[in-house]
């Protein structure tokens, strides 16, 4: 009966992981397709793909302009959505919970739709659309993110400690910069890399709020349209390596530094 | 440093809701005083008060003669000792006790070495480069004691510094915390709801209950001779006999009660309580009937029968009930070497000294 | 006295802290909202915009059947994908955090959502890859001799489920996880020592307790499904479109952002009823 559980348990998860897999192996695999149709049967290894992106003048500025937009708007993000769960967990303010829910806001909205709401807001005020803008947009779907991230990582006990070092004869700033900083680091990092990656990967917006200037996953759109092509496979395989990477970095930046004692 | 301290008239409302009611108590400087009460009974929020994290809605605190009430917690001379210790998680334990005088403008060198001096005090100078979480329980007491202590304060104020720590550790920590504050002298203000620590390391207790003050004064006094009825059931354990007063003499009164007349030292009475017709209530302590052969008058409480017996290492705790007397039932320690068990009958006895006569309880409590 | 301006300083302080994210959300998201509702009662005819106002778009919505089933195939598409989600999703957290040890738990999670960071596009343009004529699926199937000739699985509604599914099993599995292992084993043991079995106790108690989990997870499957374009647009194909393909339609051919704004609103409004329905397990609160 045991052994029948143990057996089922690994037959499904098996199953499902192949399932998860499967498209990122044969993406990744076809990336090296010696041929120009990224399915069976391969019919050699090359790195050919891998050269010709790389040699992709549009594409590299693509993935420059995405790291710029990602890493400018998670930063926005992060701090604004600080400053607000620090105002609102540490001080009471009337109509805190309408505060909170009108942060939270976009976070429930489709982004098509907050694309589409910027996009007309934009043209009617004769705002030329640019990286800027989709930077913009990036921050109004992050900030919602890094704020619920952060404002749930402040709890009692901290309150006690930035009550000490006030107490200690540390002022607004200090108490901030030198306490509450770097006791959420934790927080804040997850929320920026989280931020990262959303932003690093979003469509909806990015094609609606931009011109001339586009970020990779638009990109790669335009490059769809030319149909099955082992170079998307290997821009896409990139794209996912690099997003490992910076897993694996929040992963030992973040999560591996030893808990905060209780 | 040290200074006094002066609470006059603090009242602090939260909505319907007070905290403090009208309170004023004077501490000496240099003093080791142990606020005590059971929670909710505005002893955290007095020391909030004192620390500067609370306004009182009314009333005044002085520190060192100086009007302190409206001054912001980093302006005032004194420093407190958090529940949770409150040890900032991402700095060395130096850089924790250094805090107060970087923020003091102090430059490192000075300051590394002044954090040492404390931690020598505390006996953690070995472990400055540590971090806060690779300490145990009680080490965090010290330095979070060491780091109120850095900055000179005047008054040190501790939030149930020793609340989280087990029974064996807090006894130890206890006995520190009084030998520090001795060589330190600062004027410590520790608040607990823990009698036997208040016991242990104050120079004066005061207990209080819904805001006021209960009772205050030396620990032998607030156990020996309690104030209130509140008090004397906080400070251990007592029996509680209603009493009316039937006669009043030179230096004795007698008092009527469910267990038959008694005649009592007339100091015994609080200012008042003797005139003849009023109520007062006789608070008896378990331990006192063991000393029956002891010196001094002895009334004879009456004979009772032993309901239960739980046998404590220091004595036997009887519960037993009067024969002829009202239900209640009375606590007794009698001695290690008495044999006492359940349905045996033993004869109480107490010396007329160890009665404590207290202002008769208002009825509907 | 001095009491009120103290306070009075600090209230301005913390309106300080906070005003910084309230004004971006108002200026950038509620204002657009705003302009947008604005926009959706306009008209467009030929090159023209019409700007007096007026309910037509929404009346065409509900009068054109075009648009009206776009609605529909969402919803259908969206409760179809949120539902075999939880159902494959579960069973799979169950495993990871009941059946795998310990100390491989962490890396049994992460390895489940890793596809998770392929970039969007990409991840539906590998199942276009998968599910093409001559993708593995196809060829396995015909290669065992299941089928003669390769199924038209691209661009078609299952290849759009199937994506969406993929996508949503990854985010469900953690949520669900992070649910399962916060509760105590003693609910099990308690349960247990009463006397249940271990359906009932699942039923009784676990499945109750994880139900927040669920319905979080679910909700996000539910805002992100039908919200989404790019899945139904590269998996699905044209001949059936969705929601949003026929606001990008507005926006593409016509540029009738009257039309795609209504339509916007109403996508809103069915998020909006979703939220509404679930709202009691949908809290976001201070830890």
């Amino acid at each position: 009966m045991k052994a029948l559980r143990t057996i089922l348990s690994i037959a499904y998860a098996g199953a499902i992981y192949v399932f998860i897999f499967l498209p990122v192996v044969v993406l990744v695999l076809f990336s090296f397709q010696d041929g120009r149709l990224p399915v069976p049967p391969l019919q050699g290894v090359t790195l050919h793909w891998y050269g010709e992106i790389f040699s992709d003048s549009r594409l590299m500025s693509a993935l420059a302009n995405s790291v710029l937009v990602a890493v400018v708007s998670s930063g926005i993000s992060c701090l604004l959505g600080f400053l607000a769960a620090y105002g609102l967990a540490r001080y009471t303010l009337p109509a805190a919970r309408l505060q909170r829910a009108l942060i939270i806001a976009p976070m429930t909205v489709s982004t098509l739709i907050i694309g589409l709401g910027l996009l007309s807001l934009f043209g009617a005020l004769g705002i030329f659309r640019s990286l800027w803008t989709v930077g913009i947009g990036h921050v109004v779907i992050n900030l919602p993110l890094c704020f619920a991230i952060i404002y749930g990582s402040m709890g009692a006990h901290q309150v006690n400690v930035e009550r000490a070092a006030r107490d200690l004869g540390a002022g607004e700033w200090q108490v901030m910069l030198l306490v509450t900083v770097p006791m959420l680091m934790p927080s804040i990092l997850a929320a920026f890399f989280l931020a990262l990656t959303f932003s690093w990967d979003e469509f909806i917006i990015a094609f609606l709020l931009s011109r001339f200037d586009v970020t990779l996953p638009v990109e790669i759109w335009s490059m769809l349209r030319s149909g099955l092509n082992p170079k998307t496979n290997a821009i896409g395989s990139v794209v996912f390596l690099v997003s490992i990477l910076l897993l694996l970095v929040m992963e030992l930046l973040v999560f591996r530094k030893p808990r905060r004692a209780s | 440093m040290t200074a006094d301290v002066s609470i006059r008239n603090a009242t602090k409302s939260f909505g319907t809701f007070k905290a403090l009611d009208d309170l004023s108590l004077d501490i000496a400087a240099g003093e080791f005083i142990v606020l005590l009460g059971p929670s909710g009974c505005g002893k955290t929020t007095l020391l909030s008060i004192l620390g500067g994290f609370l306004e009182p809605t009314s009333g005044s605190v002085f520190i060192g003669g100086r009007d302190m009430t409206h001054v912001a917690p980093a302006k005032r001379p004194t420093t407190t000792m958090f529940q949770d210790y409150a040890l900032f998680p991402h700095m060395t334990l130096a850089a924790n006790v250094g805090f107060g005088l970087r923020m003091r403008g102090m430059g490192r060198g000075s300051r590394d070495e002044k954090a040492r001096g404390y931690l020598d005090l505390v006996g953690l100078g070995q472990d400055a480069r540590k971090k806060p979480h690779e300490l145990s329980g009680g080490q965090r007491q010290r330095v979070a004691l060491a780091r109120a202590l850095a900055v000179d304060p005047d008054v040190l104020l501790l939030d149930e510094p020793l609340g989280a720590l087990d029974l064996k550790l807090r006894r130890q920590m206890q006995d520190e915390l009084k030998v520090i504050q001795k060589r330190v002298g600062t004027t410590f203000i520790h608040v607990t709801h823990d009698q036997e620590e208040a016991m242990a390391i104050a120079d004066r207790i005061v207990v209080m209950n819904r805001g006021r003050i209960e009772d205050s004064g030396s620990p032998s006094e607030v156990y020996m001779r309690p104030r209130s009825h509140f008090s004397a059931s906080f400070m251990g354990e007592a029996n509680f006999v209603h009493a009316t007063v039937a006669d009043v003499a030179a230096d004795e009164v007698t008092v009527e009660t469910a267990l038959g007349r008694m005649r009592l030292p007339k100091q015994s009475f609080p200012d008042g309580a003797a005139a003849s017709g009023g109520d007062v209530t006789l608070c008896i302590r378990p331990e006192h009937f063991r000393d029956d052969a002891a010196q001094g008058r002895s009334i004879h409480i009456g004979e009772a029968r032993v309901s239960d017996v739980a046998f404590f290492g220091t004595h036997h705790g009887c519960s037993c009930v009067i024969e002829g007397g009202p239900d209640t039932v009375f606590k007794a320690h009698l001695p290690q070497t008495s044999d006492p068990r359940p349905g045996s009958t033993i004869s109480l006895d107490v010396n007329a000294d160890h009665i404590v006569i207290l202002a008769a309880e208002p009825k509907g409590d | 006295m001095s009491t009120l301006t103290h306070e009075r300083a600090e209230r301005r302080k913390a309106w300080g802290f906070v005003l910084p994210a309230l004004l971006w959300t108002f200026a950038f998201f509620v204002v657009p909202f705003i302009y947008m509702a604005a926009v959706s009662l306009w008209t467009r005819q030929g090159r023209e915009t019409i700007h007096s106002w007026t309910l037509d778009n929404y009346l065409n919505f509900f009068g054109k059947p075009h648009l009206l089933q776009a609605l529909f195939n969402s919803l259908e598409v969206t409760v179809i994908v949120t539902v075999i989600s939880v159902i494959l999703a579960y069973p799979l957290a169950w495993i990871i955090a009941e059946r795998v040890p310990r100390r491989f738990q962490r890396l049994a999670l992460v390895l489940s959502i890793l596809p998770f960071w392929t970039s969007y596009v990409i991840r539906s343009y590998s199942w276009l890859l998968v599910l093409s004529d001559s993708g593995p699926v196809n060829q396995a199937l015909v290669w065992t001799g299941v089928i003669d000739t390769p199924l038209a699985l691209s661009a078609t509604r299952t290849a759009t489920v199937i994506g969406f599914v993929h996508f949503f099993v990854m985010l469900l599995t953690l949520t669900i996880y992070a649910n399962l292992v916060q509760l105590s084993p003693n609910y099990r043991r308690a349960a247990a020592d009463l006397g249940a079995g271990g359906l009932q106790t699942f039923w009784h108690i676990i499945l109750p307790l994880t139900l927040p989990g669920i319905m979080v997870g679910a909700f996000l499957t539910f805002v992100l499904c039908i919200g989404d374009y790019i899945t139904p647009q590269i998996l699905g194909g044209n001949n059936e479109l969705l929601l949003p393909q026929v606001i990008m339609l507005q926006l593409g051919r016509t540029a009738n952002f009257p039309m795609a704004a209504a339509l916007s609103l109403v996508l809103m409004a069915v998020v909006t009823i979703a939220y509404l329905l679930c709202a009691r397990w949908l809290k976001i609160e201070r830890a």
